[in-house]
């Protein structure tokens, strides 16, 4: 069988470009021609794409479904949809006794669970008026905990920043950190990070022997650490140049959406709860607050570092301050008695009881109580009429107000960057959704 | 300016629609009896006050009470540093109140929120929708007349949503309860559970028990 | 060189769980079936040599249970402690499942972390239809298995009323550990199955 062997006219590909953009634009124009015909306008050389981030995404931390309409490789609209992990916290807590809530704040920002349960308990602390009461050495334990679930949280936070950007290495870097602050948190609480450490009045139960010696070591060593991903991330070009001048955050725009925490701070406003309104022993540790100048994304991850190295010192403070003591308010119809009373004695094993199964005994009236969350002001409102029960417990979750300013931040910038903008803006579904 | 001034300020400025401001944990709360001017009042905070941040935005179901809803916001300004408390009531019937989006960017999500577990339509949003739940979802969930298991519904084009089995429902203690005797946990139907409670009273006040005479029953603080 | 040692490594592992031909490496419930006992059958170096003579099935099911690559549907808590078994300290690429893809095509195992919502099942049952036979779910996690702590009106109690599910795992969040464990009992679980009976053919 005789092959014809032929020539091959290929063109440029500039040229074939051209052509092809102008074969699409005369089918365009004669299908614009007929008038009535607006529905079937397809291969419009201008039309938008809607593209669906969907919720399983390995960039959108989370199931966060991002529907981006982009034009060419700009985004030109981002509408976030979140409740896909919206698990009705607020009605769980409307059926619960305020200690039985406590895994459940657990689950909030599910990075850092410590710092969830230290301000929740401070918050229904704050409706009972026990704030004022605790003993010194279960607010010093508690801020321990709470810089210690700081540094977890952004070091996770920054991992999968740099991992979504591209620095794999990193990722595995903080990840071995993080090992060693969860074999910190199951020698305190027995849960390597859902522990529900804190409970109204107090704490679970208090440190281990030998815990502080560990939690000395933690912190030297976590320094070197943070050093390496600097050296990694910090001054690397590639990295700088994915992150800087990208998502600018204005200050106006930043407060008129509600951000909170080191998205806030990223933007230039020098502002942390625990400075401002100092709760537990804050105002008797030294530590500065970093903030940013630009806005940008790398502003934020800057922040956030250096956030990390300010816990490290307060923790340090913390345990060289740490006094004695008991960690529980003396408040027998708050605090659960000592097993042994409870047995034996009448009065304890009636406060067991009423305390185990009715709840603590909170007053009428409403209060709300912000803490600083590592991802940003994390805040409890509760509406009590009475009794045990919340009538009605809001969670003000910062991530949740942190990312309704993506309609707002995404659009303009290209599909490549959405994903860094993401990482920079640090959120947890799991607290946004409740 | 502490925040009680700043308080007074506003009951100042727009006279009857503001209640006296009352303290509780050293927070200042004010009620707007309108809830058609609430608009202008948190535009007012804004600008005059320095409230610049909302810090949150609730709503409240107050089952068996007239009006209904109470919604809730939570102010904060960075000058002065001070929270505020605005609460204003909503009727079942009208279910609707002024959106503050134009004041604060950031009540966008929260009324969306609001509106997506309680009902509460805010005129003037620019997109009101639900946010936690799926569009098309018929109830409102934090309604205190809607169970925790919930109710089927239709999904489409996929999973049902059977109601979760509470086997039994959960054993809750009822908020507000008038003594440890009524506060026992039990199953209990939100809807008739403020019923359930005043009728055991009643037929413990009409057999004259001694339980009275002891006491039992606190008075709220 | 590199296929005679994994050759060898095959065979010897065939070998230490089988005697003479016969292998039992589990009590079979319902009697003897006459169809097939087990798929793996022993192997006698001494005679054959470098040569292995065995079924099919026991061949595919190795190849499949060593290299099980997990598609993380990764919700919830739980996708921490996934994110913790996959690092270096609980290395899950040790076990085979090297990379993990998110992309349902390229996966063979859906690893679902974290609590299901009504709203999320849509997703969830779809990718778990994209992915290609043979696939296999581990619900990792109290959520994923029953609904765990949260009986609410927006939880899907259980994963296991969208998907089929092979392997619980319980915890709140489970250990790493405890995943590892789920993954090792599910290549148990594969090495035992009928593979070509099961294979879908063209019609």
């Amino acid at each position: 069988m005789s092959t014809e062997v032929h020539d091959l006219h290929v063109k440029e590909p500039a040229a074939r470009v051209a052509e092809g953009v102008n074969n699409l634009q005369n089918a365009g124009a004669m299908v614009h021609a007929t008038p009535g015909n607006s529905d079937e306008l397809q291969d419009d050389p201008g039309e938008k794409m809607v593209l669906n981030m969907g919720p399983s995404h390995p960039a959108t931390h989370g199931v966060l479904r991002l529907v981006l309409e982009l034009d060419g490789e700009i985004i030109t609209k981002a509408i976030p949809d979140v409740g896909y992990l919206h698990r009705g916290d607020e009605k769980i807590a409307e059926n619960m006794t305020y200690t039985q809530f406590i895994p459940y704040t657990d689950r909030l920002d599910y990075l850092a669970p410590l710092a969830n349960n230290v301000h929740y308990a401070l918050a229904v602390e704050k409706l009972m008026g026990l704030d004022k009461q605790l003993p010194p050495r279960c607010q010093y334990i508690r801020v321990i905990v709470t810089e210690l679930a700081r540094i977890s949280a952004h070091l996770l936070g920054l991992g999968a920043f740099a991992m979504d950007v591209g620095a794999m290495t990193v990722f595995l870097h903080t990840f071995y950190e993080r090992e060693k602050i969860y074999n910190l948190a199951e020698s305190l609480t027995g849960a390597r990070f859902t522990t529900t450490y804190t409970r109204i009045g107090g704490l679970a139960r208090d440190l281990p022997p030998g815990w502080i010696e560990q939690c000395r070591k933690f912190i030297d060593e976590v320094v070197v650490n943070f050093d390496e991903s600097e050296k990694l991330l910090t001054r690397n070009p590639i990295f700088v140049n994915r992150t800087r001048d990208l998502g600018v955050i204005p200050k106006d725009v930043a407060i008129d959406y509600g951000l909170t925490g080191p998205n806030l701070r990223g933007s230039g406003i020098d502002y942390d709860l625990r400075k401002a309104h100092p709760y537990l022993v804050y105002d008797q540790v030294q530590f500065d607050v970093p903030y940013g100048s630009v806005g940008d994304c790398y502003d934020r991850y800057l922040v956030r570092m250096e956030e990390m190295r300010q816990s490290v010192r307060i923790i340090r403070q913390c345990l060289d301050q740490l006094p004695g003591g008991p960690v529980n308010v003396p408040d027998g119809k708050t605090v659960l008695p000592p097993k042994e009373k409870v047995l034996t004695s009448m009065e304890e094993l009636i406060h067991q009881f009423i305390i185990v199964t009715q709840g603590v005994d909170a007053p009428r009236g409403e209060i709300y109580f912000g803490g600083e969350n590592p991802k940003g002001e994390l805040g409890f409102y509760i509406n009590s009429k009475g009794g045990g029960t919340p009538h009605r417990l809001k969670i003000r979750a910062p991530s949740f107000v942190n990312l309704s300013i993506l309609p707002y931040l995404l659009p303009g910038n290209m599909m490549s960057d959405t994903v860094a903008i993401l990482g920079s803006l640090d959120f947890v579904m799991g607290e946004c959704d409740r | 300016m502490s925040a009680k001034d700043l308080a007074l300020k506003l009951a100042a400025h727009f006279g009857e629609v503001i209640s006296t401001p009352w303290e509780f944990r050293e927070e200042v709360t004010v009620q707007v009896l309108d809830e058609n001017r609430i608009q202008e009042v948190c535009a007012y905070c804004k600008k005059e006050l320095g409230f610049d941040y909302l810090v949150d935005l609730s709503g409240v179901d107050n089952y068996g009470e007239d009006p209904r809803f109470t919604v809730v916001y939570e102010l904060y300004g960075y000058g002065h540093r001070n929270y505020l408390r605005l609460k204003t009531n909503i009727s079942e019937e009208k279910c609707e109140l002024p959106s503050v989006t134009s004041v604060w960017r950031t009540a966008d999500w929260h009324e969306r929120e609001a509106y997506d577990m309680f009902g509460l339509r805010f005129a003037g949003h620019p997109d009101l929708r639900r946010i936690l739940m799926w569009e098309g979802y018929p109830y409102f969930p934090l309604r205190k007349d809607f169970p925790l298991a919930g109710k089927p519904s239709e999904l489409p084009e996929v999973a049902f949503s059977n109601p979760a089995p509470l086997e039994g429902g959960p054993f809750v203690t009822v908020a507000g309860g008038k003594d440890t005797i009524a506060r026992e946990p039990r199953v209990r139907v939100p809807e008739t559970d403020s019923l359930e409670t005043n009728a055991r009273l009643e037929r413990r006040r009409d057999l004259g028990r001694a339980d009275e005479q002891h006491g039992n029953i606190k008075p709220a603080p | 060189m590199e296929c005679s040692s994994l050759v060898k490594k095959f065979t010897n592992e065939l070998a230490s769980k089988s005697v003479r031909g016969l292998s039992c490496t589990y009590r079979e419930p319902f009697g003897s079936c006459p169809m097939q006992k087990t798929t793996e059958v022993g192997y006698n170096s001494k005679v054959e040599g470098d040569v292995i003579v065995t079924r099919a099935d026991a061949v595919i099911n190795w190849f499949r249970k060593n290299s099980l690559w997990p598609m993380p549907m990764g919700l919830a808590c739980c996708a921490i402690e996934l994110m913790a078994a996959g690092a270096s300290r609980y290395d899950i690429a040790r076990f085979g499942s090297e990379v993990m893809r998110f992309s349902p095509r390229q996966s063979d195992l859906m690893i679902v972390a974290g609590t299901v919502t009504y709203k999320m099942a849509l997703a969830v049952r779809r990718i778990y239809q994209q992915m290609p036979e043979p696939k296999w779910v581990i619900a990792m996690g109290a959520c994923a298995s029953t609904g765990g702590m949260y009986r609410s009106y927006a939880v899907l109690q259980g994963v296991d009323n969208i998907i089929p599910v092979d392997v619980y795992v319980a915890g709140c969040p489970p250990r790493p550990e405890a995943l590892l464990d789920a993954l090792i009992r599910l290549q148990n679980k594969v090495a035992k199955e009928p593979a070509l009976a099961n294979q879908k053919r063209a019609a």
